[in-house]
């Protein structure tokens, strides 16, 4: 066992530390930006890194990659990850919507739209999600009538993150209530600029509005549009949530090193919190958490270097890290005391980053896959226990009980 | 990047299994388990030792095999998987590292060889009573070479031919390497949780004493050598607990209620998810445990402690889990969840309990800190 890159592996992360120190750009405090303003800056900084073609680079050459292998993608994004750029505007477009596209359109399709997604000049939004339709997103309901050339739109997505922004996004609606739910589903590629859709940012719990709802009302798109065939829209949407990227690195709130330096500044009924013992057994284990968390990657990233491919057991990070995220976040509180209820960034310790991060948490267990279905996807996919029992196999959609 | 046994590992560790499969089997384990005059299996232990395992990380020079510390933890591995009814870590993790961390020329070359070669069972003798000891209430003394006080429990101490005993001389406390077998030395076998792991009283009046390591050196040696058999158990626990939720698997595959296997339903799923969860966590600060005591980096002392709390923790619930699993067979003496319900609990304790270990880790982190 060792932490050592191959030589091959060590000589690439020069290479891009090389050109991350030249081309990555200065430190922007960020806080007092408006989103556009932030845009923007993302926006150039991917037409750089596009330039060089560190981006998207494992796809080929031909497509603006570079043909690299997952582990100098790995090792790329860990030298990224220290130098403080713009980033999260391109990923769930270029990590999951623009190979959608690039599986299932036609040459012109592809000749128009991957390029300038590459560059960052177009961004892609994925609309899967509906109010009735989370974990089961087979049981959408946006419905796509068929118009001569023509489909007509009408529904409401949820939960899409940067609708608000993107230029495109890919489409994934109903197109025969009469089969069952999963054979009944068509996908698209839309203008999210096109008369017939209209994006309203969704209030969260947390204060913020990440996401969005996307209603369509008699959007007219070309069959032209479609990406694969009619009915088969579940296997192209298993194309696109297979592409999701893995996830290195990732840090998504305060973690054990946070609280600690909280406790050590905080005053309780005998003394320093740190000297608490409760706390002290508490901040061991978020501690052998999160180094297993982080311990884990370097497993996974062994494998990718020997040419293997990570299976489903990636699943484990993420109900790790949002319950942790979302205990330690109550404990910093309780250890504050009376004035943890205060969420005053001028006042609260740490700018309120605990307070925010506990309004924050429960999202993050649910967005992704929920804590539940992540453990189904374990307990199925890892383990080989056996699926649930389906009461929705083989009824037609238009017949499928439902309630809100 | 190599976070993973070698290939050569995973072929030492496969070897392994084989042997343990035919000569460690649950029949093996339960005729020590049964048997309250059989303190350990040994024919096992014999065929353990012509296998080389007992000196796998010991010198060449002194007889062992001279691999490195992570071919031992893939042999600890597996003899957690199997329950193993040996006084191996005692032997090895404990007495065999005591001796590569502080004996001097010649206890090494005295000693080593013994244990490489099978001769020789270990114990590591610091407990005295409930609680953890400490420079206040260490009561066993040496005085002019000769040891006089109690030490319980003691793992293997009824059977070790020889054993390492915290102790003060002349008001400092020290290591000492005391043969078990020669005069001034009582032992009384104990009962215990896991009879599969034997247990003694040992008490000693005017015992011949020999001083491992340096003089007043006596706790901060007996944490180096925790935090080195903390490693290897880690590994032990984690063969335990993946064994475990391959056993829940295994029944709740093959369990049928309500018209279907229990494998099915999400209360059993989502508990053996949590389960691999668990172990996955493990495994991986073990594997940072084991990168630490085989390069011997200085991340040692915070590398044991996680790998010691991670795979306590694990096993733990991977053991209590697997006997819910198993519904009310599990909770009969005729199937075999209660030996790694057992086993999770000897182990958990052996080198001190995690919640020890936890405030240890977070000294090492105030330390890296300060640093």
């Amino acid at each position: 066992m060792d932490f050592n890159d191959s030589p091959e592996e060590a000589a690439f992360r020069i290479e891009v530390r090389t050109w991350l120190e030249a081309n990555a750009p200065k430190k922007v405090d960020t806080k007092k930006m408006s989103e556009p303003e932030i845009l923007k800056l993302a926006k150039a900084w991917q037409a750089t890194k596009a330039e060089a073609r560190f981006t998207c680079m494992t796809w080929p050459e031909a497509l603006g990659g570079r043909g690299a292998t997952p582990i100098q993608n790995v090792i790329y994004n860990q030298e990224e990850s220290k130098f403080d750029v713009p980033r999260g505007f391109f990923d769930i477009g270029l990590g999951m919507c623009v190979p959608t596209v690039m599986a299932f359109a036609n040459d012109e399709t592809k000749q128009r739209f991957v390029a300038p997604a590459v560059r960052g000049e177009e961004i892609w939004c994925q609309l899967f999600s509906e109010p009735s339709a989370g974990s089961d997103v087979a049981g959408l309901r946006t419905r796509a009538v068929k118009d001569g050339d023509d489909w007509v739109i009408n529904g409401q997505k949820v939960w899409t993150s940067g609708a608000h922004y993107c230029d495109f996004g890919i489409l994934l609606v109903r197109t025969n209530p009469d089969v069952p739910k999963h054979k009944g589903l068509t996908m698209f590629w839309i203008d999210m600029k096109a008369p017939g859709v209209e994006v309203r940012p969704i209030h969260q719990m947390s204060g913020g509005s990440n996401f969005n709802e996307v209603y369509f009302t008699d959007l007219r798109i070309n069959d032209s549009q479609r990406l694969g065939a009619v009915g088969d829209g579940w296997k192209v949407a298993l194309v696109t949530l297979m592409n999701e990227r893995l996830a290195v690195g990732g840090s998504t709130g305060p973690n054990y090193a946070e609280i600690m330096a909280l406790a050590r500044s905080t005053v309780t009924e005998d003394g320093n919190a740190l000297a608490n013992d409760a706390f002290r057994e508490k901040l061991a284990d978020w501690y052998v958490q999160a180094e297993g968390l982080k311990l884990t990657r370097f497993r996974t990233m062994t494998a990718l270097s020997r040419g293997q491919t990570p299976g489903p057991e990636s699943s484990i990070g993420k109900i790790i890290s949002a319950n942790q995220l979302q205990d330690l976040s109550n404990s910093a509180m309780e250890l504050e005391d009376q004035f943890g209820i205060i969420t005053d960034t001028a006042i609260a310790p740490m700018e309120a980053a605990f307070q925010q991060s506990l309004m924050w948490a429960p999202g993050l267990r649910i967005a992704g896959g929920t804590d539940e279905i992540l453990k189904n996807i374990i307990a199925e996919r890892v383990l080989g226990l056996p699926g649930d029992v389906r009461v929705d196999k083989d009824v037609a959609f238009k017949d499928m009980p439902t309630g809100r | 990047m190599n976070f993973d046994y070698s290939d050569d590992q995973k072929f030492l560790k496969n070897e392994a299994r084989k042997f343990l499969d035919g000569n460690c089997t649950s029949a093996h384990v339960r005729k020590v388990l049964d048997n309250a005059d059989l303190s350990y299996d040994a024919d096992l232990w014999k065929g353990v030792g012509a296998q080389g395992w007992l000196g796998a990380a010991i010198p060449e020079e002194h007889g062992g095999l001279g691999l490195g510390r992570v071919e031992l933890c893939a042999i600890a591995e597996e003899l957690g998987r199997a329950c193993a009814p040996i006084p191996f870590a005692s032997t090895v993790y404990f007495l065999a590292e005591a001796l590569m961390l502080a004996g001097s020329d010649a206890q090494k070359a005295k000693w080593l060889p013994k244990i490489a070669a099978g001769e020789l069972i270990g114990a590591f003798a610091t407990s005295e009573g409930p609680g953890v000891v400490n420079a206040a209430n260490l009561q066993a003394n040496v005085v002019g070479g000769k040891l006089t006080g109690v030490k319980i429990p003691v793992t293997d101490g009824d059977i070790a031919d020889l054993a390492v005993v915290l102790a003060n001389e002349g008001g400092k406390p020290g290591l000492f390497l005391v043969e078990l077998a020669g005069a001034g030395v009582t032992r009384e076998t104990l009962k215990t949780l896991d009879p599969t792991r034997s247990v003694a009283k040992i008490s000693f009046s005017g015992a011949a004493a020999e001083r491992l390591g340096d003089a007043g050196e006596g706790f901060a040696l007996t944490e180096a050598v925790f935090d080195r058999a903390a490693v290897l158990l880690a590994f032990e626990q984690l063969g335990g607990s993946d064994r475990c939720l391959e056993m829940a698997k295994d029944y709740a595959m093959d369990r049928y209620a309500f018209g279907r296997t229990i494998a099915g339903y999400q209360a059993i799923k989502h508990k053996l998810a949590d389960m691999y969860v668990k172990n996955e966590l493990a495994r991986s600060n073990a594997y940072f445990g084991a990168w630490a005591l085989n390069v011997g980096a200085a991340e040692l002392p915070i590398a044991a402690a996680a790998a010691r709390v991670a795979s306590s923790e694990a096993f733990w619930f991977a053991s209590k889990e697997n006997v819910q699993t198993h519904g009310g067979m599990g909770f009969t003496w005729a199937v075999d969840c209660h030996l790694y319900y057992r086993r999770s609990r000897q182990l958990a304790l052996v080198a001190g309990a995690p919640k020890v270990w936890k405030e240890r880790l977070v000294q090492q982190l105030e330390r890296r800190n300060a640093a």
